[in-house]
């Protein structure tokens, strides 16, 4: 594994990028935090957020070029659709089920990012099973001649579901423009990744389908970036793909309808936000004089600024009208 | 205009819309050299590996890349090679391609055909028999069609390819090669969602699609011949969206309806057809709404004896519409 303390420097990122990395991962952070919190005061019923995961997910977004690669996420992506511009207004609009959520009107599930704008596609909840998707859009962007890369976003769980395999495969045998990125919590729900995988690393299964895979510090996102931007440019020259394991921990339950007292200590909680991602980032922007304490302060003060308003915004908004239910089973024709 | 079979009519269909739209591409199993049944024959050749790509053995992946490249600006015609083998691709069209749409608010659409040869009598045995249309009709967000004529093999596939939802194609495979109809050379699209009333009468409205078309047919001639019953056999085609105005109409003229389906009776799609037809035109019934379908066993036992037990056949049929006639 690669950590903060073994890279050289900041991957070839500007003072104004990593502050910019800085600020996406605590606006990740914040905006989950916030969704929980309007889910115990009884406003949005559901919530499914990532804290813990932002350095995995800004880093490899961030890697992107938002509206031109595509980016087939799960639940846990607050940081991915941050990166690639979803607002916190998007967020929580979806978060409480409004008419004007981008993601889907009210009619999906929080957390379940999409814009079509920024090529976030839709997704469902059945775990992996946007991780073919990944591969059809690459297969598309080869047919058609585009340098486009997908990026597939799934956990630990995700990556035993059959069709992985069957996609890792079949991404493999065109050496498609795709990166599988995994997500490693440590956990599906309660179930320890011992219990998910008889090996350390998921990344080496890569090797079965003839390409490389890394396992990288997924808490340390100058080195998710590092690995990210090079299968990034793989796969935009046409060598197909990665597989990128970060192996990182989920600070909060599941869901908002999980207590994870059940199957982990708070020592061990405790343990890894003292490794969290956001206060190891602040360290290092601090020790190597990118932003000072009252710079990041600022920061973080103008992201919970705009989560503020969204959520003053998201609150306001008018719920879908229910005469719509029916509309968009099929698609409309003009 | 020539004669064709209704495989070699797939095959058109496939190559026209290959020709006309160059976002149309074929991947499954096999069809670069032409798929077990042949439906692909030939268009390796024409368009190259590219838009006629064998793909690993691995349905969801198969219908999940489908999906992909159709939300990447393409029209993919995915081949399952048996409908038998669908069911690990469940979870890409149940939950992805069906309800893409709807649950992006109408923002995201899924283009994709999923075509696969279907259906018993061949003795295929259990894994080379199955009727899966039942599963599929009862899922809003797909289109479902039955086909089992070379004629409407070809005019529905075009529109199932050009159609911008996700549409189920299912082939009899039994009638892939059971006979020979005049197929026009040129391009005709048959609407998706309208039924053909293949034969007209009065005494009694027959309901049915796929190869129990061709069955009930036959057995409407014989039974008419015998005793002069007069049966109305509607062709439904298409199972999802279904033409009820068109059942509704036959089954107020005549009064009486049967249905026949080859899937198993319990939960079968004749079951909606029945429903449908008890609740919105109760008043012109004089008799029971009957079906006639396979028993529920697994379809379909692979010996001719048990598999003949088993399905509907003319004779079958015949004899229903004989009882029901009788009321
Ligand atoms: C196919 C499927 N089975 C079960 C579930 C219920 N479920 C939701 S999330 C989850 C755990 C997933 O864990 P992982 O993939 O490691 O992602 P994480 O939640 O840890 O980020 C389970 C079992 C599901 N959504 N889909």
């Amino acid at each position: 594994m690669v950590s903060v303390s073994d890279v050289p420097g900041a991957q070839g990122l500007s003072k104004d990028q990593l502050r910019e990395l800085y600020y996406k991962m605590f606006l990740a952070r914040s905006v989950g935090e916030r969704e929980r919190m309007l889910n115990r005061m009884g406003k949005g019923p559901f919530a499914v957020t990532g804290e813990g995961h932002e350095a995995t997910q800004v880093g490899t977004a961030f890697a992107m070029t938002p509206g031109k690669d595509w980016a087939l996420t799960y639940y846990r992506d607050i940081g991915v659709a941050l990166t690639l511009g979803m607002t916190p207004r998007d967020l929580l609009l979806a978060h409480l089920g409004r008419a004007e959520s981008i993601e889907s009107g009210g009619r999906n599930m929080p957390s379940h990012f999409s814009s079509v704008d920024l090529r976030i596609v839709s997704g469902s909840a059945p775990v992996a099973t946007q991780v073919p998707h990944a591969v059809g859009i690459a297969l598309a962007s080869k047919l058609r001649g585009l340098d486009e890369v997908a990026v597939a976003y799934f956990g630990d769980g995700a990556a035993s579901v059959g069709v992985v395999h069957e996609s890792m495969n079949l991404a493999g045998v065109h050496r498609l423009a795709v990166i599988f990125v995994c997500e490693n919590n440590q956990y599906a729900i309660s179930v320890p990744a011992s219990k998910q995988a008889a090996i350390t690393d998921l990344s080496i299964r890569a090797q079965g389908y003839g390409f490389p895979g890394v396992t990288v510090d997924g808490n340390d996102v100058l080195a998710v970036y590092s690995a990210a931007k090079e299968a990034v440019e793989r796969a935009r020259n046409g060598d197909g793909p990665t597989f990128i394991e970060a192996k990182t921990y989920r600070l909060v339950p599941h869901t908002s309808d999980d207590d994870d007292r059940r199957y982990r200590s708070r020592e061990e909680v405790e343990e890894w936000e003292k490794k969290g991602p956001l206060i190891r980032f602040r360290t290092w922007l601090e020790e190597n004089d990118v932003a000072s304490a009252s710079e990041i302060d600022e920061i973080e003060a103008k992201a919970m600024a705009e989560i503020d308003a969204a959520t003053e915004y998201a609150e306001a908004a008018p719920t879908p009208d229910p005469a719509t239910a029916m509309r968009h089973v099929f698609v409309e024709e003009e | 205009m020539a004669e064709k079979t209704m495989v070699e009519a797939v095959r058109d269909a496939l190559c026209d819309e290959m020709r006309r739209d160059e976002r149309v591409f074929v991947l499954g199993e096999d069809v670069g050299g032409g798929g077990v049944f042949r439906a692909t024959d030939g268009l390796r050749d024409e368009f190259g590996e590219d838009r006629c790509m064998d793909t690993p053995l691995a349905e969801a992946a198969i219908v999940g890349a489908a999906i992909g490249a159709s939300i990447n600006g393409l029209l993919p015609v995915a081949e399952i090679q048996f409908a038998d083998f669908i069911h690990p691709a469940f979870d890409q069209i149940v939950s992805e391609a069906a309800r893409l749409h709807y649950r992006s608010n109408g923002a995201w659409s899924c283009p994709i055909t999923v075509r696969t040869p279907y259906g018993a009598g061949i003795h295929g045995g259990p894994y080379h028999s199955q009727s899966i249309e039942a599963f599929y009709a009862h899922v809003p967000g797909l289109k479902v069609i039955c086909v089992a004529s070379p004629y409407d093999a070809k005019g529905l596939l075009k529109s199932a390819i050009r159609d911008p939802n996700p549409v189920m194609f299912l082939e009899h495979k039994k009638a892939y090669r059971l006979f020979r109809e005049e197929v026009p050379d040129e391009d005709y699209t048959i609407p998706i969602g309208v039924a053909a009333t293949k034969r007209e009468g009065n005494d009694m409205t027959l309901v049915t699609y796929g190869l129990m078309t061709r069955y009930s047919l036959e057995a409407a001639d014989v039974v008419e011949g015998d005793d002069g019953t007069s049966v109305e056999v509607i062709d439904l085609r298409t199972v999802s969206p279904w033409d009820k105005e068109c059942v509704l109409e036959s089954v107020r003229k005549t009064g009486k309806a049967l249905i026949v389906y080859e899937d198993n009776i319990s939960g079968g799609f004749g079951a909606e057809v029945a429903a449908t037809i008890a609740q919105d035109a109760f008043e012109f019934l004089d008799g029971p709404v009957t079906r006639i379908a396979s028993p529920d066993v697994p379809l379909a036992p692979y010996s001719s004896v048990l598999e003949e037990q088993i399905l509907p056949n003319p004779e079958k049929i015949a004899d229903g519409i004989r009882k029901l006639a009788a009321f």
